[in-house]
Parts: structure tokens; sequence; C-alpha cells
């Protein structure tokens, strides 16, 4: 008995090496299922279904998938690829239920389904923008204003979305000038809200020109947030957002002090539209939303379709304004490395997507695509959009994305409805021809609206696509600034949370 | 720290747990044996026989009709209301002590893991049942307001069913109480394991749970166990799957200090629902003499991993610890995630130390690494 123990101890003691651990038969290995993209001359980077991903030298996926990879000699590079779920020693990784796990959160935005109801409350405004879609200056209440039957539809419709926290936006025209209407509708919500068991954020956009203190007490009692719409310092904004006999500009920056005064800092946000006059003012620009104490700025290019464009000076090309983008995130990259923290919001979502396990809940950017899943749009006239961009095609006589009618229409019609159906066909870019092969298509995400817009075919064709070519261009941007400069990547891991 | 000693057993034909009490009016309860640390000039006669007497003094064992542990060679060690464990064979143990906020009980010395610095090296000797009956015992005698209990071992899930019943009933008796499992985890690969410990229903549980690389076969070389790393994070995952809160816990030295950034990053990505990372000095006891050359890296040359490590975790807003570790080998910017962590009786300082002003807030080293 005692000497079986002290047998079994020297057993115990007798330590294997390292290689007996090697599960690997033959050195061999299995491809699990991942992209690369070129980022440069020298380097790539290889990115996974999950969105993880390994900044390699160039050559390093060929030498991968040509299984001339090396446990012994490129032992640091396997391990990650192991450990990373880029390759496996078995026929599929024993980590696969990790994986499956790790693919339902990063699709977890899909769990409640429509958050965001826009409800655009009056077409009417006071400026005159020069890239506007929607602006009217009229005194016709009756024909531009959203009525209060379409308002009580309206809202039966998003109480009856599954999602429990629901944002209602606001929009316009000027969304202040039907402020009445607002009220009502808040009003109403509050009423149905508990009975439904809903949690609504209430956000209203506006050019701050109408504001008051009244109003804003008004938000403050009841939650609202204010979104604001600021395009850069005095020059740029005044000659982007005209407002007859006024400076819109210096409206704004009374109007944002005010908002903070009353409502909180965290409660204002202020949102930019790069026109082809922004395009020589990035520094500007940023120093502007700097100054003004913001503690970012979404740097958004134009649309490049609709009414906005039905002047020619306010088309530009994509590559345009990835330059312009570039010098303004060079710019907040240097005050960051000043020790400011101070954010760009496009690409904040971009990391977020790239550095954690999460996703984010941006419509703009998603698979299967925001539309109708994450956002819709019940037009001033009661009619009901699957997207901001769709209405503003319809201003132009263009209803492709029209999913029907408050007056008409049943919730299971829009949203289950034909068009609906026909949509969804192509609103995942695990499906589409350029997408479903492509590294970044976990970060990335369909948008059929563009498609259509830009190409005249919901289907979209990748290799002319100017929704790719930003998008796939700022992805490899921000890659490069990370693999290049290690306190760049310290930044960028600051402005996500 | 005394923590055991040694007796002559008097009509103890089984052991016994019980509190220790020096008052004579807490002893004549049956939870209680009375300490008594002079006998010369009492009387046994007028002992009540119920009473059970631990003392210094050789007993006229025909005088005491009750059961004693006497010729102790002392129980200065021993403080009121601690809890003793007292064997047939004299020993005399003690299993709880009132004043720590580290009390641990193991369940057993088993394991189905055999870490290359495992500090308290497994035996493969049948000791659950006697283990698992002295605890039973234990765990009622616990103050309610006891703060925090670990449950340690070898491995504790290899009591088996014994496991959940020890659970249950600290459940009951102790729902206040923090408990603290060193274990790693691979049994709960099993999901139905998982499933069953969530089934106990103690938000209380935290269960540490070592993970020494995101690369297999470092793990696995490390635990001294095949697919070990496998079933370990299957095992957290399982775990999470039922609410229950997991710990990592990532012993530093030479094997595991090349990839632990990417370890940091994996536990993130993988495992952003952990409760807790604790980066963990190594604590020269058991094999890891043994294995020293294999291991040792001296601290002062891993605190760029550790610093990065720490504060990667601390961006991604993971709680996230260093223990073992004196702040003075600490870069300033991670002081903060530092804990006194080094059980109270196996911690000393330097000479040096005393001059420290933040002594007080500092981890200080092992005794064991003073050799």
């Amino acid at each position: 008995m005692e000497k079986d123990l002290i047998q079994k101890r020297r057993e115990f003691r007798t330590f294997k090496d390292f290689d007996y651990y090697d599960q690997s038969s033959k050195n061999s290995y299995n491809l699990m299922p991942f992209n690369f993209f070129r980022l440069n001359e020298k380097r790539e980077v290889l990115i996974n279904e999950i969105g993880d991903f390994i900044l390699a030298p160039a050559g390093s996926f060929e030498k991968i998938v040509s299984k001339k990879l090396s446990k012994e000699n490129d032992a640091e590079l396997y391990a990650d690829l192991i450990s990373n779920f880029f390759i496996s020693e078995e026929i599929y990784s024993p980590n696969i239920d990790i994986i499956a796990n790790r693919y339902r959160t990063k699709k977890m935005f899909l769990e409640s389904f429509t958050g965001l109801h826009i409800f655009v409350i009056s077409l009417r405004c006071e400026h005159t923008c020069s890239y506007c879609q929607v602006s009217r200056v009229t005194q016709n209440k009756d024909k531009f204003d959203m009525n209060i039957s379409h308002i009580d539809k309206g809202i039966d419709l998003m109480m009856k979305s599954p999602n429990p926290n629901l944002t209602m936006e606001f929009q316009g025209g000027e969304a202040l000038l039907a402020i009445d209407n607002i009220k009502y509708a808040i009003a109403k919500t509050k009423e149905l809200a508990p009975v439904y068991g809903k949690n609504i954020n209430y956000v209203i956009c506006t050019n701050l020109a109408l504001i008051d203190e009244d109003i804003l007490q008004y938000c403050k009692e009841n939650s609202i947030l204010i979104s604001a719409s600021l395009d850069g310092p005095k020059s740029v904004h005044d000659k982007n957002r005209n407002k007859p006999h006024a400076s819109s500009y210096d409206l704004a920056v009374k109007g944002i002090k005010l908002s903070r005064e009353i409502i909180g800092k965290e409660n204002v946000s202020a949102l930019m539209t790069t026109t082809s006059h922004s395009l020589k003012y990035p520094i500007e620009i940023v120093d502007e939303y700097f100054n003004l104490d913001f503690n970012g700025i979404f740097l958004r290019n134009i649309s490049p379709y609709g009414f906005a464009l039905r002047t020619q000076k306010n088309k530009y090309e994509t590559k345009e304004f990835l330059s312009f983008y570039k010098k303004a995130l060079n710019r907040i990259i240097q005050l960051n490395k000043e020790g400011h923290h101070f954010t760009e919001d496009f690409s904040r979502i971009l990391l977020t997507k790239m550095l954690t396990p999460f996703n984010v809940g941006f419509v703009d950017m998603q698979s299967p695509a925001g539309l109708i899943n994450g956002v819709i749009v019940f037009n001033y006239d009661g009619a009901v959009y699957a997207t901001d961009e769709s209405r503003m095609l319809a201003e132009e006589k263009d209803f492709s994305f029209k999913l029907g009618h408050l007056d008409e229409n049943s919730y299971n019609d829009i949203f289950y409805g034909t068009k609906s159906q026909k949509i969804s066909q192509i609103w995942a870019n695990e499906t589409l021809a350029g997408c479903s092969d492509c590294a970044f298509q976990q970060y990335c995400g369909a948008d059929p609206v563009h498609n259509w817009a830009t190409q005249g075919d919901i289907y979209g064709y990748r290799p002319t696509s100017s929704f790719c070519e930003k998008n796939m261009e700022i992805i490899r941007y921000l890659f490069e600034l990370m693999d290049s400069d290690k306190e760049v990547k310290r930044i960028f891991e600051n402005w996500i949370n | 720290m005394v923590l055991r000693t040694k007796g002559k057993p008097h009509n103890l034909h089984e052991f016994a747990v019980l509190k220790a009490t020096r008052f004579k009016h807490k002893a004549d309860n049956e939870n209680y044996c009375l300490l008594v640390d002079d006998l010369k000039d009492i009387d046994f006669s007028k002992f009540d026989n119920e009473l059970f007497i631990v003392t210094t003094s050789p007993l006229d064992e025909t005088s005491f009709g009750g059961k004693s542990l006497h010729t102790i060679k002392s129980l200065s060690h021993i403080s009121e209301d601690d809890i003793l464990y007292i064997g047939t064979d004299g020993n005399l143990r003690t299993i709880y002590r009132k004043s720590s906020y580290q009390n641990y009980l193991l369940l057993t010395e088993r394991c189905n893991s055999n870490c290359l610095m495992c500090s308290q090296p497994p035996k493969d000797k049948d000791d659950i049942q006697h283990l698992h009956d002295i605890h039973l015992k234990l765990i009622p005698l616990i103050p309610k307001d006891c703060f925090e209990i670990g449950l340690t071992g070898g491995e504790p899930t290899a009591l088996g069913d014994k496991f959940f019943e020890l659970l249950t009933l600290i459940t009951k008796e102790l729902p206040n109480t923090e408990v603290h499992i060193l274990t790693n985890g691979r049994s709960f690969s099993i999901n139905a394991l998982a499933e069953k410990l969530g089934e106990i229903n103690n938000p209380r549980l935290m269960l540490g749970i070592p993970l020494y690389s995101d690369f297999y076969q470092i793990h696995d070389y490390v635990v001294q166990a095949k697919d070990a790393y496998y079933q370990t994070l299957m095992g957290i995952q399982n775990l999470k799957r039922y609410n229950i809160r997991v710990e990592i816990r990532v012993v530093l030295h030479k094997i595991t200090i090349p990839r632990l950034e990417r370890l940091a990053e994996f536990i993130y990505r993988n495992m952003p629902f952990v409760d807790h990372v604790a980066f963990m000095g190594l604590e020269i006891m058991g094999y890891t003499k043994a294995n020293l050359h294999d291991l040792w890296i001296d601290p002062v040359d891993y605190m760029e991993e550790l610093e990065k490590s720490v504060s990667f975790l601390a961006r991604r807003k993971i709680h996230t610890s260093i223990y073992n570790t004196p702040l003075c080998l600490l870069p300033q910017d991670i002081w903060g995630f530092n804990r006194k962590s080094i059980s109270d009786w196996k911690n000393v300082y330097f000479e040096e130390c005393n001059k420290c002003v933040l002594k007080d807030e500092c981890g200080g080293l092992f005794a064991s690494a003073e050799k």
C-alpha cells in the first residue's frame, strides 16, 4: 500500500515535456473559414468569420493556405492561428461551441428587431440648405405636417415592435416647427409605454434656430435628446446651410450652448454633412467640433444620390471624400496624441466591430441590413419607408422603398409584405457576390437603397460601388494606422467602450 | 503560523469537530471543547463528564470520564471560537480561524491535473470520504457572518456528488458567505454538471479557474494533461451559461509570460463575460521547487508584459487584479490593480520593507520566497 503510494508519487513527479502535448498529426493542419486583404506592399490582414484579425507580413495567407506553414519554424504565427480559429489540427476546432457563441454575439443586434422609429413630423423648414432633400419654406401646415391620425397610427405600429427598447426620433424639415405635435406624440407614448412594456428614448433632430428655453425645459422634463446640425466653422456652415436673412451658424452655436445649459452636455449631439465646399476644410471642421467641446465628430459624406445632387456643385468623387476623411482623422489622432480624448465616430463604430467581440446597432453598416431590422420611417404624409434615405428618394418620385401607408396597411403588410420580403433576399452581405468573400464582411453591411439609387439595382455591383469604395478604404486605412503605430492602436482602443 | 499540533487522546472513538473556548460556561454547549492551558491545580472530578477538554497538561486519565486531548505542546495559537479537528490519533488541526478572512477547506488532495508549479501537489489517496465527513460537521459551526470561505484541493469536483452536497449545505447554512472555489473547471465541460451547479442557485459562488495560455499546447503542458485547455474553456462557457461567476487565474512564470498579452486579448474576445482576471506571482512551493529551472523568471523581467496585459483588460472594462507581487516591482500605473492576496500565515516582508511608507498597501512576498 505504502509502496504503491510512493510509486505513484514518483510517476506524478516525472513531468512530460512540451512536445508530448502536441495534438497535430504529421505536422498537418486544416483550414477554418477566413479571408485576407493586402494592406500595402509589406503587410496583410487575415480576418476570420467572427471578425478576429491577425496582421501579418505579405505572403502569409498564401503560405498558410498552401499548407507550407511549419509548426516548428513559424511557431508564433502557428499558435496565433490555432488559438484564434484560423486553422485547426482537428477536422474542426474543438472550440467550435465558442465560435458559435461568438457568432451569435456578433449578430445580437438582430435579437429584438426594429428599434429606431423615425417620425418625419414636418417637412417644413425655415432653412434652404444647398444639399437638403426635403426643405420646404411654407406655411402650409395641413399639407406638410404629420397629422394627428398618422401620429397615432405610427405610434400603434411602434408599440407592436418586439423590441423592448425603442428610439422615437423626430425629424424634419425642421422638427421644431411642429413642436405641438411632438408634445402630443410624446405624451401619448408615455401613456402607452408601460402598457406595452417599452422603454423609449426620444430624440429631436433640429437646426436649433427655433430652440428656446421653454422647449428645452420641456426636453429636460421628458428626457429628450437634442441632435443638432453643425457642418463646421461659420464660413463652411453658413455656406452649406443657408438661412434667409440670418446666420445659421450663429443660431446653431447659441442653441448648442443654451441646450447644454438646460438639458446637460451629454444630451446634446451634433451631426455634420460633408459638401464639396467642406472638402477643403477638414482641419477647420474638426477643430470647430473640438473647440465647441464635443467629445467627437462623425465625418459623414453627403448621400451620393437624390435631391442632394440635383445641382452638380454638390457632387464629388468618393476618393475626394476619402482624402478629406484621412486628413480630418489624422488631425483627430494628433489631438489624441496631445492628450485629448476626442473621437471620430464612424471609425469608432468600425473599431468596435474590429477590436471587440461585440457589434454596434448602426443601421448603415450591418448585415442583415439596418432597414426594417433596425429602422423604420413614418413620413409626414403617412407613407412608411424602409430608411431615411428611402423617403428622400421618394421626394424625387422614386417610391421603390415605400413599404406601405399608415392609413392602408397593417404591421404585417409593412414588415412582412412582398416588398420587405424582396428586400430581405439581398440584405445580407453573407449572400451577396463581392461581399460574401470580402475580408471586411464582418465589419461592413449591406445597403440595398444605396445600390438602387446609385446603380439602379438593389443587388448592386461591388467593383464599382461607392459604398464599397468608401468603407473598404477606411477599414484598410484603420488597419494600416494600427499596424504601423502602436500609439494609434492604443488611442483607438480608448475610443471604444 | 502553527495550524496543527498533536496531543494524547482520551476516550476518543471517533474524530471530533468542535469550536474552541476558554470559558467554562460556553463549553457546556456540545459544539464546544474547553481549552485549559494549565491543569495542575485543577480538580478533575469537578469537571462535567460531558465536557471535551483540550489541554497542554498531562491528564490523569483515571480521574476524568469525559473526552479529552491532553499533553499538547501549546494552545497559544488557538483563538476563541476557532474550529478544531481532533483526530482519534491525537492530531489537533485548526480548520477554521475566526479572525481570518482566508479560511479554506481542503476537499481532497486528488487532482486530474498535475501542474508544473502546483503549490500543493496532488496525492492519489482516498481521502474524499474522510475529509467530507469533517466538512459536513464543520460547515454548520462556521459563524453565520463569515465573510468568505474557500474550497480547494486537489480538484474539488473530484468529489462528484459530494461536491454538490457540500455546496448545498453551505448555501443553506451560510447564505451570506462568499464561496470561492479553486477548480481547474475541466469537469464543467460536461454541461450537465454546470447546470447542476446552477441549480444550487447560490449567487455568492465564484469559481477560480486557471488558464495559462491562449494556445492549447502550452496550457496542457503547464497543467500536464492532454485536452485540459479545451475542457477548461468549455467549462467556463458552460458555467457562464448558468450565470455562475468565474475568475480566471493566470500564474506568471517563464512558460506563461511569452504569450501573456495574447492571453489577455483571448480572454477579452472569447470570454468578456468573466467576472475577474487575476495575474498571480509564482509561489515557490511544492512542485515549483522541482521545476524551478523551467519556471523561474525574475518578475522584473516580465513587468512590461504584465503591464500591457493588465492595462489592456482594464481598458476593456474587465475586472483585473495582480496577486502575490510587491508594489516596488510594479510599474506605478498598475499599482491600483495590486491586491494584498498572500494568505496571512505565509505573507512576509523584508527588513527593508519596514522603511517603506506603502507597506500597508503592499502585497509583500511569500514566506517561501525568502529561501
